[in-house]
């Protein structure tokens, strides 16, 4: 099994109370999170990174188990090299383009120079053509230019998997219909296993292998219509 | 005026020390407030920034009750390592860290604050240690603000009198600083040297305040 998630999480906010209770199991090599808003999507991802603390549980992605309660294991979101792309990008506002996308590789407490040069880095630059900005600071970018340099800096660190939160949401129409094709086509190459959040039926269409359908913190049972969009 | 450039040399040196022991302190205790959660949080907070509204006499007061040569404090360091606080530039030192120690802890606070944690929750999912969030990532963006913070602790600590009276006292050479050494010039009345010294310590206090302005999170543009 690439995904094998059972998570349960309490969550009190200014006094209403969020049961997040989310099992699914899928060989999937892209699969997707499907759902409303407030759904607890997110949540869901930040709680199989691990940057988020489950109540009880258990974690495996691609055979290797990442937390389990009942054994008391939880790995750090350092050991579990998940590459994660926020939905706002969380991009280092204080480092260039080529700093951000070599951030991961460089360890010590002192970040790359602007003048860090590694294949890895390179070879991404190129395949996202962002040859062009490699010393432009993050606010300088356009939308489709910080996506890519999310995805880049994730993807140099050769993840054992990639998530991503809506990673369309804050483009426009077209550019969004062609980083969805380039988002299929590099997971095709690097068959790295692929969990998407999205609320976007086209999203859906072209990249869905399956569906885990969220609401109000629980799967739910796809909507007849969404299934039919996928075995399209 | 010999007298006078010893007491400047003297008055940053403990101003100079006193800031680099409220980077230390101050980001660091900055930095555990406004990330740890914890019960007693906002009690702490104040007892944090008592300083700020004490009067200097009171704490020197308190000083004296720590760390004088009769305190368990006072007396272990003196038997063990043979140091005295009270009335050596040790002490001034102490007493301008304290006085000044809220200027950095709340600047560092406010700066740690406004990093978005998302920032240093994507560096750890690249893999960087806890130590190296702190210096890739927090540190960095709330830096200006606790550079501001730093240049205005160090214009506090240049004007200390209370609590550096009550802890060092006032020997020519030794503890008497600036704003010292103004008073017991006036109280002489050797009108030439108050002047001189309220002269240097004015030009000095401005351009701090000039160097601190400029660095006052906002003038730049960091942020997307």
């Amino acid at each position: 099994m690439i995904w094998d998630v059972d998570l349960r999480q309490a969550l009190v906010h200014d006094h209403s109370r969020f049961e997040l209770d989310v099992r699914f199991v899928s060989d999937a090599s892209r699969l997707v999170l499907y759902g409303p808003s407030g759904a607890g999507k997110t949540q869901t991802l930040k709680l199989i990174v691990g940057i988020a603390r489950p109540d009880d549980g258990r974690v495996a992605v691609a055979g290797r188990a990442m937390y389990d309660s009942a054994s008391r294991l939880f790995l750090s979101p350092q050991e579990r090299r998940l590459g994660y792309v926020f939905q706002d990008y969380a991009l280092f506002p204080h480092l260039t383009v080529r700093q951000n996308i070599a951030f991961g590789l460089r360890r010590g407490l002192l970040n790359p120079s602007r003048s860090f040069a590694a294949a890895a880095v390179e070879r991404w630059v190129e395949a996202f053509h962002l040859e062009s900005v490699m010393g432009h600071y993050p606010h300088q970018l356009s939308g489709g230019q910080r996506q890519r340099t999310a995805l880049a800096r994730a993807l140099v660190n050769e993840p054992a998997a990639l998530l991503l939160d809506e990673p369309f949401a804050a483009l426009d129409k077209r550019l969004r219909q062609h980083l969805r094709d380039e988002l299929k086509e590099l997971q095709e190459q690097l068959r790295v296993p692929l969990l998407l959040i999205t609320h976007d039926d086209e999203d859906l269409r072209v990249l869905a292998q399956e569906v885990v359908h969220l609401h109000a913190g629980r799967v739910a049972a796809a909507p007849p219509a969404l299934e039919a969009a996928i075995a399209e | 005026m010999e007298a006078a450039w010893v007491a400047l040399l003297l008055t940053l040196k403990v101003a100079g020390w006193a800031t680099a022991l409220n980077l230390v302190l101050g980001v660091g205790v900055g930095f555990a407030m406004a990330r740890l959660r914890f019960p007693g949080r906002d009690l702490l907070d104040a007892v944090f920034t008592l300083p700020m509204v004490m009067p200097p006499t009171v704490l020197g007061y308190y000083l004296l009750v720590l760390i004088g040569t009769h305190s368990a404090i006072g007396s272990w360091l003196n038997h063990t390592f043979g140091i005295r606080l009270i009335f050596t530039w040790q002490g001034a030192v102490i007493a301008a860290t304290v006085v000044a120690f809220p200027l950095v802890f709340k600047a560092a606070r406010a700066s740690f604050e406004t990093v978005d944690p998302q920032l240093e929750d994507a560096a750890r999912t690249l893999g960087l240690r806890e130590v190296a969030v702190f210096s890739r990532v927090s540190l960095p963006l709330a830096w200006h603000g606790i550079l501001a913070g730093l240049l205005l602790s160090f214009a506090r600590a240049l004007g200390e009198f209370g609590a550096t009276l009550m802890v060092a006292g006032s020997i020519p050479g030794r503890t008497q600083t600036l704003s010292i050494a103004v008073y017991e010039a006036v109280q002489a009345g050797q009108d030439d040297t108050a002047n001189f010294l309220v002269a240097v310590t004015s030009i000095v206090c401005i351009a701090v305040l000039l160097a601190a302005n400029r660095l006052v999170p906002g003038r730049v543009a960091l942020r997307d």
